[in-house]
């Protein structure tokens, strides 16, 4: 914000961007799984800049019970940012943006969570952005999924999450909020890393066949990296020495 | 459009005929339904259009009126596009507030539009950060049989390449029309957005309303007038392997093709 466009140099001559990264690096990623106590499931990401909590409640009684299916469990999920988590104040209420992407990731969870488990029941997914920075739905969407598995919910795989997208004519991994700002484009990609599946894709931004398969292609190698992170969060919470 | 009951015999028949490449209503997997443009059909609106995409009817119109621009774009025109589904184009929808489903639509076709930069929207600007042209383009679903993405879509698009922007001159420091003078749009390109439905592995273009009942997931993929891919929104239940990916870009690219002709053949589309 307020960062005119001349001032940023989005990829130099050493293909270094504007953050110091190379083009196939994602930003610093920490997952810690189970920091809630009331939640069945919880987990607590930092990607980037970004700061998020995710909590799993359920398979519970479904309310309004209209709602409720008889042959399946029902996903429910809620992404909401704090008025706080963005440099201007964000109205509290849901806007419609988070309304759209609560949507696509309660989409991009479903194919993983064996809802034919229980039938009348409803999975909720809570997420709630305390900071925000660019790529903030695939962030959301990793901790979501290491709450599921934290909450013991039997699921087909993990889902991982991981953007990438096109900046000064070249594909990169995992882009930031400037790059989101000034860039050309950006694919946010969720990945079932063991079914081999995508789950949750978006595009802004014009990218020619080529530049679209290997955007699809840099930011599913995204994923498994964060597939390993989300891994090791979930060995640390269930297998760690460390107290909980 | 939130009851995803379909009775099972229909089902069971979209899903055998699938298995040997057939369709319900006996298109090609990669055929879209026909499409049936008229523009001008609401004068009062500065362009607007009705849309028949098989039995799905869209009735779409664009205002155009001087606004303030955005904050951080005092260098643009606004841009916005909006679409809603009107309780008498089928009995499962209902007043009030839009839902998740309806919220969803109207982002992803005004996105497809918006990042195609379909509208040159440097070229709206009255007084830089004080005063901008606003294209408002609002979507209303009165008919519905499925595929209500690509319907939106192909119904804002015409409307914009009809419409005709009136002129404002700066007067006392508001914006004052000056009548008789409007001229064609800036366009740049032509988005064309091509929805795909996933039914047990196999990929269809353009799916009704029954088909959508069926589907395991989608996706809408809005390409430009150089065959580049502007906007992608996948949905629905199940994932797609990297080659289906592929495949519906390339589908979408050359489905897209097709529908670009048609809708050069609006008034004003034979610029791009």
């Amino acid at each position: 914000m307020g960062v005119r466009k001349s001032d940023i140099v989005l990829l130099d001559d050493k293909g270094i961007r504007c953050d110091g990264r190379k083009i196939d690096e994602p930003r610093n990623i920490m997952i810690k799984a189970g920091v809630l106590k009331n939640a069945n499931g919880s987990a607590y990401i930092e990607f980037g800049e970004n700061k998020i909590l995710a909590g799993v409640f359920g398979p519970r009684d479904v309310h309004p019970k209209h709602l409720a299916n008889t042959d399946r469990g029902i996903l429910r999920c809620r992404y909401h940012m704090e008025p706080f988590s963005v440099s201007e104040r964000k109205n509290p209420a849901p806007s419609r943006r988070e309304i759209e992407i609560s949507k696509v990731i309660k989409e991009a969870l479903e194919p993983a969570v064996m809802l034919e488990n229980f039938p009348r029941t409803v999975v909720d997914v809570y997420i709630e952005v305390l900071q925000a920075d660019g790529g903030s739905r695939c962030a959301a969407l990793d901790a979501a999924a290491v709450a599921l598995a934290d909450a013991g919910i039997p699921m087909r795989d993990m889902v991982s999450a991981c953007a990438a997208g096109k900046v000064a004519d070249t594909i990169v991994l995992d882009i930031n909020n400037e790059e989101d700002q000034e860039g050309q484009a950006d694919m946010p990609v969720a990945y079932m890393p063991n079914l081999e599946k995508v789950t949750l894709l978006q595009l802004d931004g014009v990218l020619t066949p080529a530049e679209y398969k290997k955007c699809v292609e840099t930011a599913i190698n995204g994923c498994k990296i964060v597939y390993e992170i989300q891994k090791k969060a979930l060995k640390e919470k269930f297998f760690g020495d460390s107290p909980q | 459009m939130n009851t995803p009951i379909i009775d099972d015999l229909k089902k069971k028949k979209i899903l055998a005929l699938l298995k040997d490449g057939q369709r319900v209503d006996g298109r090609a997997l990669d055929e879209a339904r026909p499409l049936i443009i008229d523009t001008g059909v609401i004068p009062k609106a500065e362009g607007s259009a009705r849309v028949r995409l098989g039995d799905t009817e869209i009735v779409c119109g664009v205002k155009i009126q001087p606004d303030k621009p955005f904050p951080d774009l005092g260098d643009r025109g606004i841009f916005i596009c909006t679409a809603e589904i009107l309780p008498l184009a089928d009995p499962n929808v209902e007043t009030g507030p839009p839902n998740e489903e309806v919220i969803e639509l109207a982002r992803v076709v005004d996105r497809g539009v918006r990042e195609s930069g379909m509208i040159d929207l440097t070229k709206l600007v009255l007084v830089k950060d004080k005063s901008v042209i606003g294209i408002f383009v609002d979507n209303t679903v009165t008919d519905y049989d499925g595929n209500l993405f690509d319907a939106c879509s192909y119904a804002s698009v015409a409307s914009i390449l009809s419409c005709k922007v009136p002129k404002w001159e700066i007067k006392n420091d508001a914006p004052s029309l000056v009548p008789d003078s409007a001229s064609a749009p800036p366009i740049t390109t032509i988005p064309v957005s091509v929805t795909m439905g996933k039914i047990a592995d196999t990929i269809i273009v353009d799916p009704n309303a029954d088909e959508w009942k069926c589907m395991d997931g989608r996706i809408t993929i809005t390409t430009n007038s150089a065959g580049n891919i502007c906007a992608v929104q996948k949905g629905g239940e199940d994932g797609f392997t990297f080659e289906q990916l592929i495949k519906c870009s390339e589908l979408s690219i050359s489905t897209g093709a097709k529908i670009r002709e048609i809708l050069k053949q609006v008034p004003g589309g034979d610029k791009c």
